[in-house]
């Protein structure tokens, strides 16, 4: 130790004053090391969002060459247009509940697969059970559900045997019924993700704290209340806030089962977006959609990040 | 031993950003498709392939290689969904393969963008005869595409059931088709009539099961100089029809986010008795149920109706990339593929027809049911007033729209037609 030091301060002083081209790249060094990644964040992230920001206040872009400045006024369209409201309110309906639904089945799951009552073996089949749906394609469980909520499909099916209908039901065909049915299969197959992050968050919770309220004489939920959640509150709070912002982004999983309808019932940003772009070639207001989108997404990011740093 | 691990450091902070500064040079350069021995490569980006049997569409390009050692064909093949968002995202950043597949419905927005060329000069610098071309899809009078393969879309019929619902022959007006469909869903609780596939994700059931009711019965949706004409006595008419489908209970279930897949599944597993589809289907039909009874026919057309019957149809239609360095050579190989023979070979394997007007498809080793939908063919003539239209699949949608309220009971015909009226007058101008 002694040694060492002394060794390298008196290598390294005479080149500092000295050597200034050598100090320079000396300094450059660590942006070069950091260059790729900079570069690529530049190109992949950067460019695309300030084009679309660019975009969404332009008219006539990408379709045309000589696109022109609108101010805020695809803004205004976008603000005002029905459909995009409707979106809206459908988006905020599907990502809310199936946040909620999402935390509910994923700490019911996670508590399961942690207690002490099943054994290992029953534990890692439930476990597997349990993970499946993650490990479908949003292709695959698009089509599973289309053929299972056919109105000739097995869910009418058993619901007409036990009684619970009388006729089939149009589950993603009926505008009162299309939302939920889409909200249904995110949830179905979401769930897992929660499951998986909550049941690392009870296996980390010390044994003894659960000792400790079991000696003040405190019942189950009791100990749920005051020993388990307040542990898992980070995680909670993290996992339902990306949770939000990734199931807003969900636009496969309706595309394939609904295409936003019947009668945009389940018209999401994501869709409503798309449509603006590619079928109706509308890119500025489909890029001052985006943005709206961008700007709701970062209010979500905000109170990630936040919660993150009050870790 | 601190002095060589700083000049090591040193030295891989210059070779990551030297590294760096190539792959951005790298990705800035012009990646010329021409070789150093005068070698051209063309790109096709195109989903025939994807639907062709296996090394198939090869051996047609290999064949047009052979002939042109100086020309090479690099193909694109993708499913028809996946081809179409790399060409929409290539229009829109002028980026298109040289050549390009395309579809009716696409051609009037990639004409407007200044994404595809005009064919018709092209044709006049090779000396081009076009008198042998089928059809040509023309904008502000010139050409941007090439159909070289059409696919009809007949009735399908399932003989068995119509059979057992105690039909005796395929229904040839719009009311014996609705009594046959009334009288097969009265048959089993199970199976309906006929499917309408009204799904806005991919709005095409408006062309292929709705329009073509009016088409079938020389109606147009469009005026004589090309603006929208949804609110006359024939639009209204085929929408009432549809509608008295509905009513009557003969459409089966799930029609407001069903696919043109759905329709087709169903019909295979004889949960419908009869659909418009593409004669492209039958051997999938085929392959999926062998001993299904089933035939094609032409469209019923409306009672009255005794002049020729346009039957719908899609095209794989071909276009040339604007920004294509090497538009000449995209030529050559476009008209190799519109030859009398080569079209005609491509018509057989797809099991289309050719849109060369001297080819003639070998229908030897196809299914009988293809000779029966060509005699259609010819006897009627092809139509679909979507092809060439701005925005068609926009304009599909805001139909399908309205219809779902029609049939949901949301707003009557005639206000749903005067809605669709004012959304498509705003997008054909």
């Amino acid at each position: 130790m002694t040694l060492t030091a002394p060794r390298a301060s008196t290598r390294a002083a005479p080149a500092a004053p000295g050597r200034p081209r050598s100090t320079l790249a000396r300094r450059l060094v660590p942006y070069g090391y950091l260059s790729p990644t900079v570069l690529l964040i530049v190109v992949l992230m950067v460019v695309p969002i300030v084009m679309v920001v660019g975009y969404s206040f332009r008219d006539n872009v990408i379709v045309q060459e000589n696109s022109v400045f609108a101010g805020f006024a695809n803004y205004t369209r976008v603000l005002t247009d029905p459909d995009f409201l409707a979106a809206l309110r459908n988006t905020a309906v599907f990502i809310s509940v199936s946040m909620l639904a999402h935390l509910v089945l994923g700490l019911t799951f996670a508590m399961m697969l942690n207690t002490q009552l099943l054994s290992g073996v029953t534990k890692a089949i439930f476990r597997i059970v349990y993970i499946l749906p993650w490990l479908f394609t949003i292709a695959v469980i698009a089509v599973i559900w289309r053929l299972l909520f056919d109105p000739s499909g097995v869910v009418n099916y058993v619901l007409q045997t036990v009684g619970l209908v009388q006729e089939g039901v149009n589950w993603f065909g009926d505008p009162a019924t299309a939302l939920w049915a889409v909200t249904f299969v995110n949830i179905w197959s979401g769930y897992p993700f929660f499951m998986i992050s909550l049941l690392a968050g009870l296996q980390g919770i010390p044994a003894d704290l659960y000792e400790a309220a079991a000696v003040d004489g405190t019942n189950w939920w009791q100990r749920f209340r005051h020993v388990t959640l307040p542990q898992l509150r980070p995680v909670i709070i993290s996992m339902a806030v990306l949770d939000l912002i990734w199931t807003s982004h969900q636009f496969a999983l309706i595309w394939m089962t609904t295409g936003g309808g019947p009668l945009n019932s389940t018209e999401m940003l994501s869709t409503f977006t798309y449509k603006q772009a590619f079928s109706e070639y509308e890119f500025a207001t489909a890029s001052a959609a985006a943005v709206i989108v961008l700007l709701l997404t970062m209010v979500l990011a905000f109170f990630y990040v936040r919660s993150q740093r009050e870790r | 031993m601190v002095f060589r691990v700083s000049r090591l450091s040193r030295l891989v902070g210059a070779v990551t950003a030297a590294t760096t500064v190539a792959f951005v040079a790298a990705c800035g350069a012009d990646d010329g498709a021409s070789d150093g021995d005068g070698t051209v490569t063309l790109e096709f980006a195109q989903w025939w392939g994807a639907e062709l049997p296996a090394g198939e569409f090869d051996r047609i390009i290999d064949e047009f290689t052979a002939q042109n050692p100086n020309i090479e064909i690099e193909l694109l093949s993708a499913p028809y969904a996946s081809t179409k968002q790399q060409l929409l995202t290539g229009a829109a950043s002028k980026t298109l393969p040289d050549v390009v597949g395309l579809d009716g419905a696409w051609v009037n927005d990639f004409a407007k963008q200044g994404a595809i060329t005009d064919l018709s000069s092209l044709m006049a610098e090779a000396n081009y005869d076009d008198s042998e071309l089928a059809s040509q899809i023309q904008i502000d009078g010139s050409t941007y595409m090439i159909p070289v393969v059409n696919f009809v879309y007949p009735l399908f019929v399932n003989k068995a059931l119509l059979t057992e619902a105690g039909v005796a022959d395929v229904p040839t007006t719009r009311s014996e088709f609705l009594d046959a469909a009334t009288k097969i869903s009265a048959s089993d609780g199970d199976v309906k009539g006929w499917a309408l596939p009204l799904d806005t994700a991919v709005p095409n059931g408006i062309q292929n099961d709705v329009m073509s009711w009016l088409w079938a019965s020389g109606g147009s949706m469009l005026t004589a100089d090309g603006k929208p004409n949804l609110t006359s006595p024939e639009v209204k008419e085929t929408v009432e029809y549809v509608k008295s489908l509905n009513d009557a209970d003969v459409i089966a279930p799930g029609a407001l986010t069903m696919k043109e897949q759905d329709k087709v599944e169903k019909f295979s597993n004889g949960q419908i008795g009869m659909m418009i589809d593409s004669l492209a289907h039958i051997n999938l039909i085929r392959e999926n149920q062998p001993d299904m009874e089933f035939e094609v026919a032409a469209l019923p057309a409306a009672d009255s109706y005794t002049g020729e019957r346009g039957i719908p149809y899609a095209s794989w239609g071909i276009g040339i990339s604007d920004s294509s360095e090497h538009k000449a050579e995209a030529f050559k190989f476009v008209s190799y593929l519109m030859s009398q023979e080569t079209n005609a070979q491509l018509s057989t394997i797809a099991n289309g027809f050719p849109g060369n007007k001297n080819a003639e498809p070998d229908f030897g080793s196809s299914d009988p049911l293809f000779r029966t939908a060509f005699e259609i063919y010819q006897q009627g003539y092809p139509a679909n007033e979507f092809v060439g239209l701005p925005k068609s699949e926009d304009l599909m949608r805001s139909f399908a729209e309205q219809l779902q309220l029609v049939l949901t009971g949301g707003t009557s015909v005639d206000d749903a037609l005067a809605a669709a009226q004012e959304n498509w007058s705003s997008v054909i101008e």
